[in-house]
């Protein structure tokens, strides 16, 4: 069936030919190219394929085997981690590492090998996953693990769908003790104060994240406030708490928001509320893991704020050494612009993983959500991109929708490697999208 | 005592909804089909996500010389059987009207192959006293149209089949409920044009369960297509018979 989709940004938008397969065995690849798409959450155009096949996994999603014993989970690509949360939080187990949205597909977390707020302890959702089972571009369907067909495993694991189509994962979860977690907020004046609270061993938790007030500016650029927090233990709630349990408010944007909503004095006015009052939560308190987690999941469509336009979210990684030099020009870029973001997000990565395409090194990434207004925004992004490239930094494909093929190269050094394998597993590049072809990935040179 | 509800033809998308609705409610189900590898994977997926107990078997509708020892596999994996979901269908294509081949697929998966089961399923019931028959139709079958009167013959078939059921069995307490889908988001209507109002698959099963607790013989689902067919079965002939529906 022939649609306009795009992704979550709502940019780009394109015409793809849409299958939905019912079955498992009707993951199949013929000899046209194809993409396999889960919940459309990544931003740009990783989902896509312009005029080509577009594979909807959704309706293959079913929860396989679960052993209780060892938190070991197999399930179909297709199952969104909503579903895996609803069935394993009650018998006491939690994803190992999981992005700021539920709404996603258990196949887009091994493609993207998304990380989540506990990267600089626990790796990236690929190094969680035990095995895989691709269909291939030869139709046949193989299983890979992180120690059998290792190159095809770790090609695939942040492989952006390239590698095949992801039919099964196999995961490893981890125990928990309530639903609840234990939350604890820091509030910085500054981008300085604000890496030195990320930066304490005595501050760290399980998990940390910052958000960032991007109007700030002069000598409150970077202010913000550091949220870390851990799975809180039996003994940490008590029996009468029932607070925090999932709040009934959820809400959906109906609408595409009128351009100008979104303004800097609208942002503003949010920021300095929100900073008040998250920043004014001086004691540790508990919270049911949905809102720290996934804050954003309360409001449905919140991508249409941004305006029927779409945005661009820009996530990238500065490594650790030049991390606060490389962030506060981020920023100061940024707030030079004019273009304000109404999101800005800022968490600790750690040591780089084995998946040969993956975004996570050891460092400090920024995400910032921008509007597309006029034809202004690219320029700025190319200018933010050679601060990145410099800095020795890379941007996160599963957000992008920009980037330029020479800067992809300079940013995925293990780029070349990656290509031996797929070129060994699919020779003709059958799986390719709208986002390997802008960035030259998979071309047979 | 908690359900127990046969459902066949457990692998489209409407009959997963019906049993995913049940497993909800603590039902335990038996799923058969003619795809053994859906099987394995729909029903580990009910059991997990509703802790209830899933069985599975391998039923096909056309084979019917196999439908009383399939029924006798049914009853010993589950002896309290409640009712019974009639889920199977297959639309074919245009062709099945030129190629009586393709049609008579049509008519022994969709009537055939339902009257044999049913009449096995309903007197099971009518010796106990009690129990379930919900049949899946189409309102394809509340009036022959050029594009798919193959189908909407053996559907309507088997809703006069329902009926007469339904009246034979009222005095032995048994339900036998007709469910009349319109346009539903499945396999069998994903990309054709010119379809409209399509609804969920999970609106359409969680419905069906909800039939059962409800005093009706005759259910359209989504409701709105109650008066839809009631138009459309009222256009005169002569006058529709020129229509392009």
């Amino acid at each position: 069936m022939k649609k306009t989709i795009s992704g979550w940004g709502r940019y780009p938008v394109q015409s793809c030919k849409l299958e939905r397969p019912e079955r498992y065995a009707d993951l199949r690849t013929d000899a046209a190219c194809v993409i396999a798409r889960g919940q459309g959450r990544s931003y740009g155009d990783a989902s896509l394929n312009q005029n080509g096949r577009v594979l909807l996994t959704e309706r293959v999603n079913r929860l396989l085997e679960l052993d209780l014993e060892q938190g070991i989970l197999r399930a179909e690509a297709g199952v969104t981690l909503a579903k895996i949360l609803d069935v394993i939080v009650p018998k006491g187990w939690f994803l190992p590492v999981t992005p700021g949205t539920k709404f996603v597909s258990l196949g887009g977390c091994v493609a993207a090998d998304v990380h989540g707020k506990n990267h600089h302890h626990e790796g990236s959702f690929g190094d969680h996953v035990l095995s895989v089972e691709l269909v291939m571009a030869d139709g046949s369907r193989v299983t890979s693990t992180q120690n059998d067909k290792a190159e095809l495993f770790w090609a695939t694991v942040g492989g952006m769908g390239l590698t095949g189509i992801i039919g099964e994962v196999t995961l490893k979860l981890i125990p928990i003790q309530s639903a609840y977690m234990k939350v604890h907020h820091h509030a910085a004046e500054n981008l300085e104060q604000l890496f030195s609270y990320m930066q304490d061993p005595d501050n760290d938790d399980r998990y940390s994240v910052a958000w960032i007030d991007s109007l700030a500016t002069g000598k409150n650029l970077g202010r913000g406030i550091a949220m870390c927090g851990h799975h809180a233990s039996e003994e940490e709630v008590p029996d009468d708490f029932h607070g925090g349990i999932k709040s009934a408010r959820s809400c959906s944007i109906p609408f595409d928001f009128p351009a100008w909503a979104l303004n800097p004095m609208t942002i503003s006015a949010f920021n300095s509320r929100y900073r008040k009052k998250e920043g004014g939560r001086r004691y540790p308190f508990l919270s049911n893991y949905e809102p720290y987690f996934y804050p954003l999941d309360a409001i449905g469509n919140w991508n249409r704020m941004y305006g029927k336009h779409g945005f661009v979210q820009y996530q990238c990684v500065i490594p650790d050494a030049t991390a606060f030099e490389g962030i506060r020009n981020l920023l100061e870029e940024l707030s030079g612009s004019r273009r304000p973001s109404f999101l800005a997000v800022l968490k600790r990565l750690g040591p780089q993983g084995r998946g040969m395409l993956s975004f996570p090194m050891e460092g400090y990434t920024l995400a910032l959500d921008l509007p597309i207004r006029d034809d202004g925004l690219f320029p700025l992004l190319n200018k933010l991109d050679k601060i990145v490239i410099q800095q020795g930094g890379r941007v996160y494909l599963a957000k992008d929708a920009r980037l330029s093929a020479d800067s992809f190269r300079a940013m995925y050094p293990r780029y070349d490697e990656w290509m031996k394998v797929k070129k060994m597993f699919d020779p003709e590049n059958r799986f390719n999208s709208s986002l390997s072809r802008r960035l030259g990935i998979g071309e047979i040179e | 005592m908690s359900e127990r509800v046969l459902i066949l033809g457990a692998t489209s998308a409407i009959a997963r909804a019906t049993a995913a609705a049940f497993a909800a409610r603590g039902a335990a189900l038996y799923l058969a089909s003619r795809d053994a590898d859906e099987l394995r994977r729909i029903s580990s997926d009910l059991h997990l996500r509703y802790g209830v107990a899933v069985h599975h078997g391998l039923f096909d509708a056309e084979a019917t010389d196999t439908h009383p020892e399939f029924f006798k596999g049914v009853i010993s994996a589950m002896p309290d059987l409640s009712g019974v979901v009639l889920a199977f269908g297959y639309l074919g294509d245009q062709l099945a009207a030129r190629d009586f081949s393709v049609g008579e697929k049509v008519i022994a998966a969709n009537f055939t192959g339902a009257a044999s089961i049913l009449s096995i399923c309903a007197n099971h019931f009518e010796a106990l006293q009690r129990g379930f028959i919900i049949g899946i139709s189409s309102v394809a079958g509340d009036r022959g149209r050029q594009s798919n009167y193959v189908y909407g013959a053996a559907k309507g078939a088997l809703s006069l089949y329902l009926q007469g059921l339904r009246n034979r069995l009222y005095p032995s307490g048994v339900r036998v409920i007709t469910v009349k889908p319109g346009f539903v988001d499945t396999a069998m209507t994903y990309g054709l044009p010119g379809l409209f109002l399509v609804a969920p698959p999970q609106d359409i099963g969680e419905r069906i369960v909800r039939a059962l607790g409800k005093s009706v013989d005759v259910v359209y689902l989504p409701w709105f297509w109650r008066y839809i067919m009631l138009i459309i079965k009222h256009i005169p002939e002569p006058i529709f018979k020129r229509m392009k529906l």
